[in-house]
């Protein structure tokens, strides 16, 4: 059985189900309490789970993801909400040299069972502080997994299996998707971090992608299939630990490469697939592979300018043409 | 603030065992440091001497269920906690018998598991809002634990001071903040680039209680301690002590401190806090050769924990990508 539901209600019951499943959960940012979060994620949460289980704090990102840190090395099991993923570099400290490096550091004494959600992406004229997909500075950072759903099923599947995951996990929920409405399971499940998922079969050549980009890289080989050219579209879901095996199986398959996603090309997580891939398969490719991304730039308010900064459709076709000299 | 009692209040073997946690606070950090100054160790230390007092009279406070965090000037933290000199020794030569397995060294320190110790840190101000979060987990658990987030003057000047504080009062928090304020972060004096004489009145613009002592009279600030204890334990919320100590040594061992006058320490050595515990012990009829056996005592301890470091294996290098994550650990560093 199956319903049709919003990605911020699947994220919502992924939620409230381990809320109710775990008593050491407890969720903790700006405006997750009385309002419910600014995409509603939360509403009703603080009558059901009371003030010392939803928590509203102040504007201090610093102070509450260290505080989420020092809860989680206690034993409990914090999730943290960054009203953007921008606001990271607010908290950077917390995350980055606490959350990722103690249990390194304390020789394996502890384990930092926390999640941090972040609302990121471009597309909302939102301009350059609150626009942001920041995956290649928050993958860099060992000590911390990361994840970034496409779907509805996804969405609700990896923030429950980032809340029972014993490490620090950060989830990437792209804003643009929030209202998308899609087919979930009725019955309970988990998505298991660490795998990828091939939405679309093709022969030709591969898009790795990730969130959104999913969306406009499926409407994009729809397109090219039109024309004869048949690619396979694969959703990482996560990129710490990335699915290496479905990453070696399909491009030994189509021997084709390109890497979809909306962050600032220079120093991208899709540099370092793209470096992964180029290394370790080398042999297996047929050209090149390309980095289809955002540009080495701010993002712009305007709308006209905005929508140069993320890949489209169009453009993802045109770089499968050009990889596939076609 | 606390009342300042007098030296017939106290029992001569309370008095006897917060001596005894200077000496022997002094006598590992001078171990460490002649162990770093013959190149046996990797890496920088920071020294505690001259604060050990202020740690002995504040750790006296601190029960078995409670927890704390310290700093990268730490050793005194452990050792005042009842640690194991020769695992904190092995931890400085970067040993597999250390408390963290060689992984994290002198300014990193940790020990969850005996010592309720949420780790030493390498970044000025992390502990604020670590100890911070460890008392939002004791409130949301009802576990009556109060945590201590020991630090230095320098990190009340970061940020995360303020944002914890002002969280940790908002929502009555069980956490007790002990400032050691040496006036020295590396070569700044603090009240070149802070214009309040004291640093706890920060706490009143929090709406938090506070006081300030002289961490040179281990007897004082262990009577700021209990009533801070004793506040944060009974639900009122936080509780910031200032303890002002003196930095013998330089930021880090080795580091000569000539941007120090030389009025610093000829004052600092006027009031050394072990001589004074010294003075109190002979006033309660203790003799000196009781107070040379406990040193004697504590040499021949820091001894035996130089040879157990020096001895001790170092890690395996296959070890090297261990625990880095608790789950899938191999697939997250592969790649």
């Amino acid at each position: 059985m199956s319903k049709k539901i919003t990605i911020s209600k699947a994220i919502r019951e992924g939620l409230l189900e381990e809320m109710r499943r775990d008593d050491k959960m407890f969720i903790i940012g700006e405006d997750m309490a009385v309002m419910g979060n600014v995409f509603a994620i939360t509403t009703g949460f603080l009558d059901e789970f009371g003030p010392n289980r939803v928590i509203d704090t102040p504007i201090s990102e610093e102070g509450f993801m260290g505080m989420a840190v020092g809860a989680a090395m206690r034993g409990m099991h914090p999730c943290v909400e960054l009203m953007y993923d921008d606001f990271v570099t607010e908290c950077a400290d917390p995350l980055f040299n606490q959350a990722a490096k103690l249990k390194y550091m304390s020789g394996g004494q502890c384990s930092i069972p926390l999640v941090l959600r972040m609302p990121m992406g471009s597309g909302r004229r939102n301009a350059g502080q609150h626009s942001q997909s920041l995956e290649g500075m928050v993958c860099h950072f060992p000590g911390l997994k990361v994840v970034a759903p496409s779907c509805a099923e996804d969405a609700k599947g990896l923030i429950k299996a980032a809340l029972r995951d014993p490490d620090p996990v950060v989830v990437m929920e792209h804003k643009l998707l929030y209202a998308r409405k899609e087919e979930i399971p009725e019955e309970e499940y988990v998505t298991p971090i660490g795998k990828a998922r091939v939405r679309r079969e093709g022969k030709d050549l591969t898009i790795i992608t990730w969130s959104r980009e999913v969306n406009f890289s499926l409407e994009a080989a729809e397109s090219l299939a039109k024309e004869g050219i048949d690619v396979e579209v694969l959703d990482l879901r996560t990129l710490v630990p990335v699915d290496w095996d479905a990453i070696r199986e399909s491009v030994s398959k189509t021997h084709n490469v390109i890497i979809v996603s909306e962050e600032v090309k220079r120093g991208s997580y899709a540099g370092e697939l793209s470096a992964e891939i180029a290394e370790e398969l080398f042999d297996e490719l047929d050209a090149p592979v390309e980095r289809v991304c955002g540009l080495n730039i701010v993002s712009p308010f305007s709308p006209v300018l905005e929508d140069q900064n993320f890949p489209h459709p169009a453009d993802i076709a045109a770089a499968v043409k050009r990889v596939l000299n076609k | 603030m606390a009342r300042k009692k007098k030296t017939e209040e106290y029992s001569k073997e309370f008095v006897l065992g917060l001596y005894r946690t200077t000496v022997r606070i002094r006598a590992f950090e001078e171990h460490a440091a002649e162990c770093f100054t013959k190149g046996m160790l990797a890496g920088n230390i920071h020294l505690s001497i001259g604060q050990e007092a202020a740690e002995a009279g504040a750790f006296a406070c601190i029960e078995p269920q409670d927890f704390f965090t310290s700093t990268h000037r730490g050793h005194g933290h452990v050792i005042a906690r009842g640690g194991d000199p020769k695992r904190a020794m092995a931890e400085l030569f970067g040993k597999k018998t250390g408390y963290c397995k060689g992984k994290g060294g002198s300014m990193h320190i940790a020990d969850m598991a005996k010592m309720n110790h949420l780790g030493a840190n390498g970044i000025v101000g992390a502990g604020q809002a670590i100890s911070a979060g460890s008392a939002l987990a004791s409130k949301i658990m009802g576990d009556n634990s109060v945590t201590v987030g020991c630090f230095g003057d320098g990190s009340t000047n970061e940020g995360s001071f303020h944002e914890s504080l002002n969280m940790a009062a908002a929502w009555k928090l069980p956490m007790v903040w002990f400032i050691e304020n040496n006036c020295y972060g590396v070569s700044t004096e603090i009240h070149r680039v802070t214009n309040t004489p004291d640093l706890a009145t920060r706490a009143a613009a929090y709406n938090v209680e506070y006081a300030v002592v002289d961490g040179t009279d281990a007897l004082a600030v262990y009577e700021a301690m209990k009533v801070a204890m004793e506040h944060a334990r009974s639900g009122k919320g936080p509780y910031v002590v200032e303890a002002k100590v003196y930095r013998y040594q330089g930021h880090y061992c080795g580091d000569p401190a000539v941007y120090r006058p030389s009025e610093y320490m000829e004052y600092a050595l006027k009031h050394d806090g072990i001589d004074k515990l010294a003075n109190r012990l002979r006033e309660m009829g203790v003799t000196d050769e009781e107070l040379e056996e406990i040193k004697a005592a504590a040499t021949a301890e820091m001894d035996a924990a130089v040879k157990f470091a020096d001895e001790s294996p170092y890690p395996d290098p296959s070890e090297v990508t261990d625990d880095m994550y608790t789950a899938d650990n191999e697939r997250c560093v592969a790649r």
